[in-house]
């Protein structure tokens, strides 16, 4: 298939899907509670147990949402990850945007308009 | 014979989830949200469904990349939620309708859809929510049959093919040897993305089109492909396919009773239409 890009967008295809799975994988783990408690206890120890590969691991480590995508992290499972940390959408998508959470807020305002 | 009654649709997003949990319904951002439900509670109280089936797109929660369906159908006994990372509280759980889902999982596969059969299923807030929507006393009255879509991995099933889905799903349910009354709801959307320097996007004319289609024109919007629905509504807005499955189901003639159109609710542009067939 021959499609432009959309700008700012990375497709979950099987491209992004082989290259994030150990990360998916882990993300798919915070599903249960334990599993979360056990990865703040020890997050080296939980990221080596699933095989992240270093970009995985340095994109984790820097709660770096647009890292995470370029890892191969797929949206759904990375909002598990996030949620350890209380961050809601708003809070990704203004990582994301580099803006300030008011200032995203502000734009998914002015969409109504 | 089985007849459907009419069908629903609406967004899902997890933010909805924690309004409820926080009992946020009557705050001035979620008001115009949840109070557009009214008239379809009424619509439901007149009706009286006993039956639902629900398209839906999970979320990681039942399925994982390491077995992904692109049409799963489910033919359990009862379905349960669960915590999907953020710890909210878990709801209910659902009684299944067998005997309409394996009529379903019959009549699909001998109309050629190849779809998963889960005796064991899990249902995510792309379910649960619209449930709590739509019975905010979380006391279901209906059996429910869900018809999972994936939209986590590229490539999704086309909005056609969607489309095609729900009209197949509408002949099995019509042609159910029983005398209950069925509803269809289908839950995703509008607009919106949440991964990339693209978050925030919302498209509220598209939108605004996309719902005129479904009452005039409802095969319109099968015309464009996966990438031309990103383009227009998002990599979440994609979700629109459930709103397809569901006005396929329903068959050429219906009314529009009810729609809403309210955003932002977290990062999503809201939508929500009632739909009654006509015989």
């Amino acid at each position: 298939m021959c499609t432009p890009d959309i700008p700012g967008t990375t497709l979950f295809d099987g491209r992004q899907a082989r290259k994030g799975y150990a990360l998916n994988k882990m993300c798919y783990s915070f599903n249960e509670a334990a599993n979360r408690e056990a990865f703040v206890r020890d997050e080296d120890a939980y990221c080596a147990r699933y095989g992240l590969n270093e970009p995985q691991r340095e994109a984790i480590r820097a709660r770096n949402v647009l890292q995470l995508i370029e890892a191969g992290g797929n949206a759904y499972y990375l909002a598990k990850f996030a949620g350890i940390f209380g961050l809601d959408m708003q809070d990704i998508g203004a990582q994301q945007t580099g803006l300030t959470k008011a200032q995203f807020q502000a734009r998914l305002q002015a969409a109504a308009d | 014979m089985a007849r459907i009654l009419g069908g629903i649709t609406t967004s899902h997003v997890p933010a909805i989830g924690r309004a409820i949990a926080r009992n946020l319904q009557q705050e001035p951002y979620w008001r115009p949200f949840f109070d557009a439900f009214a008239p379809v509670h009424r619509w439901l109280a007149e009706t009286r469904p006993e039956v639902l089936v629900v398209f839906y797109n999970d979320h990681g929660l039942n399925f994982f990349l390491d077995k992904m369906p692109t049409f799963a159908v489910g033919a359990a006994p009862v379905y349960s939620g669960g915590d999907e990372g953020w710890g909210l509280p878990v709801m209910a759980s659902f009684e299944g309708e067998q005997a309409l889902s394996w009529q379903l999982i019959d009549a699909l596969v001998q109309e050629d859809f190849d779809i998963t059969t889960c005796q064991e299923m899990r249902v995510d807030h792309a379910f649960t929510l619209p449930m709590a929507l739509l019975w905010p006393d979380q006391a279901w009255p209906v059996k429910v049959v869900p018809v999972c879509i994936n939209t986590v991995q590229f490539p999704l099933p086309s909005a056609r093919r969607c489309y095609a889905l729900g009209e197949a799903v509408g002949r099995a349910i019509r042609r159910w040897d029983s005398d209950a009354r069925v509803a269809v709801l289908g839950t995703g959307g509008l607009s919106h993305q949440l991964d990339g320097e693209r978050a925030g996007f919302i498209n509220k004319d598209f939108d605004l089109q996309f719902m005129d289609s479904l009452v005039q024109d409802p095969t319109w919007a099968t015309q464009f492909s996966t990438h031309e629905l990103v383009e227009k509504a998002g990599t979440q807005g994609v979700e629109l396919l459930m709103w397809l499955a569901t006005r396929g189901a329903l068959g050429p003639a219906v009314r529009c009773l009810h729609r809403n159109y309210h955003l932002p609710i977290s990062n999503t542009a809201s939508g929500l239409m009632l739909f009654e067939t006509l015989r």
